[in-house]
């Protein structure tokens, strides 16, 4: 555990997120970003981002390594790491990312469109069965073992070569062939399909850049796949706002950064009420 | 009730009466480090209820033998036998639900 708990900590370092870190490390509260390589979200892509007020048609990766540096200049802390893991507990939220547990008062899930990512067939039936999420936190069961990376996200081929290191037999499978895998087993997991032929392996590690927030916190309420929230960007736990595409359409940066804004001044005031 | 850390030698000894909590966990682990207060504090509230924790780095013939395969993993135990098992993150509440 790394310290004291901070007063809010925001999942994904988009526009939504950068918006509300700015605006609560304004209001004077401690602040931590944890996400994702951030230039992989998707305003990376956009060629043009035309319709946000006064950037006379600056790119997505501009757009986003200008927000990135107006975080660093105001001193807010950002880690880099993939979320897979939050639970509450004695009135704060314990965060996992990578191997290292964050603790926080309030929680701002800012982490994008991609939350109603659909499962491959066999991955929920066989998670803890073989089938894996995390290679940092279960790659040391499988030493000896055959197992499949199925590198959905960025960091896939990273940790390949973190299980070969530790002492795996690993299968890679790139973004485009994994998309189509299938995970085969009943009780435990036997073989993974890919591109029509089937591989014998004892594990399966499904690595994605994101979790989705529902995954992360059971109970989240949703709807039509996107967090549910009021209008204060209050979620259904007490003490979790979420902000940007994660809350629903139209995905656009000018509707991800307003909503980071509110999100984070409903936790200030959260915070402000609670310590009363 | 202080939490016992378990090994292949005393394992079916400890879990054989009564109802067993066990937590099979890692250094390596971040969720297991989350997950570890947790269990602890359920063990503080729940005197009734033997709280154990097994080190699956330690002890791999008890992961193999419970076929721990993602961690953190809790198991319960009546009377010696495993009756329930739960992969991933467990909040107080889940566990309490599980103790039953
Ligand atoms: C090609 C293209 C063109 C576009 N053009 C425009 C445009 O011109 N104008 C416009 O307004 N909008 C445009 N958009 C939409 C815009 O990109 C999104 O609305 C905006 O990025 C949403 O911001 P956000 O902060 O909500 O989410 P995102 O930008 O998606 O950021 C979320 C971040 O959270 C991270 N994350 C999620 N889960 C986890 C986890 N478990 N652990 C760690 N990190 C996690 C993600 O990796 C991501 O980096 C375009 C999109 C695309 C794809």
């Amino acid at each position: 555990m790394d310290g004291s708990a901070c007063d809010i900590l925001i999942l994904g370092a988009g526009p939504a997120g950068v918006s509300a870190a700015l605006t609560a490390h304004a209001r004077g509260r401690s602040v931590l970003v944890l996400g994702a390589d951030p230039m992989r979200s998707p305003l990376a892509k956009a060629e043009r981002v035309g319709n946000y007020p006064g950037l006379a048609g600056m790119s997505g990766r501009d757009l986003l390594a200008a927000m990135l540096g107006d975080l660093e200049r105001a001193g807010v802390r950002r880690i880099t790491g993939r979320v897979t893991g939050v639970v509450s507990f004695g009135g704060s939220f314990m965060v996992s990312a990578e191997r290292d547990v964050y603790q926080a008062k309030t929680l701002i899930l800012a982490s994008g469109a991609g939350q109603g990512t659909k499962p491959l067939p066999g991955e929920m039936e066989l998670l803890g069965k073989g089938v894996s999420w995390c290679a940092t936190c279960d790659g040391m069961l499988y030493r000896g073992k055959r197992v499949a990376v199925l590198g959905l996200g960025g960091e896939g081929e990273k940790d390949a070569g973190f299980l070969e290191s530790i002492g795996c037999q690993v299968l890679f499978f790139d973004p485009t062939q994994a998309k189509n895998a299938q995970i085969i087993g009943t009780d435990r997991v036997t073989a993974v399909a890919v591109g029509g032929k089937e591989y014998p392996v004892d594990g399966v590690f499904v690595l994605r850049d994101t979790v989705a927030a529902s995954a992360l916190l059971p109970g989240l309420a949703m709807r039509d796949g996107h967090i549910a929230v009021d209008e204060n960007m209050a979620a259904s736990i007490p003490g979790v706002f979420a902000a940007g595409d994660c809350v629903g359409r139209p995905y656009q940066v000018a509707r991800a950064v307003g909503q980071g804004n509110t999100a984070a001044l409903a936790a200030d005031g959260y915070l402000k009420e609670r310590d009363k | 009730m202080s939490v016992i850390e378990l090994t292949a030698e005393n394992f079916d000894e400890a879990v054989k009466d009564g109802t067993s909590l066990v937590d099979f966990w890692a250094a390596w682990c971040g969720p297991c480090r989350m997950q570890s207060p947790i269990v602890d504090a359920f063990a503080e509230k729940h005197p009734e209820v033997k709280v154990c924790k097994v080190n699956v780095d330690e002890q791999p013939a008890l992961a193999m033998r419970f076929e721990i395969m993602s961690i953190p993993t809790l198991m319960v135990f009546r009377s010696g036998e495993a009756v329930k098992k739960t992969v991933g993150l467990s909040g107080m509440e889940e566990i309490e639900e599980m103790c039953r």
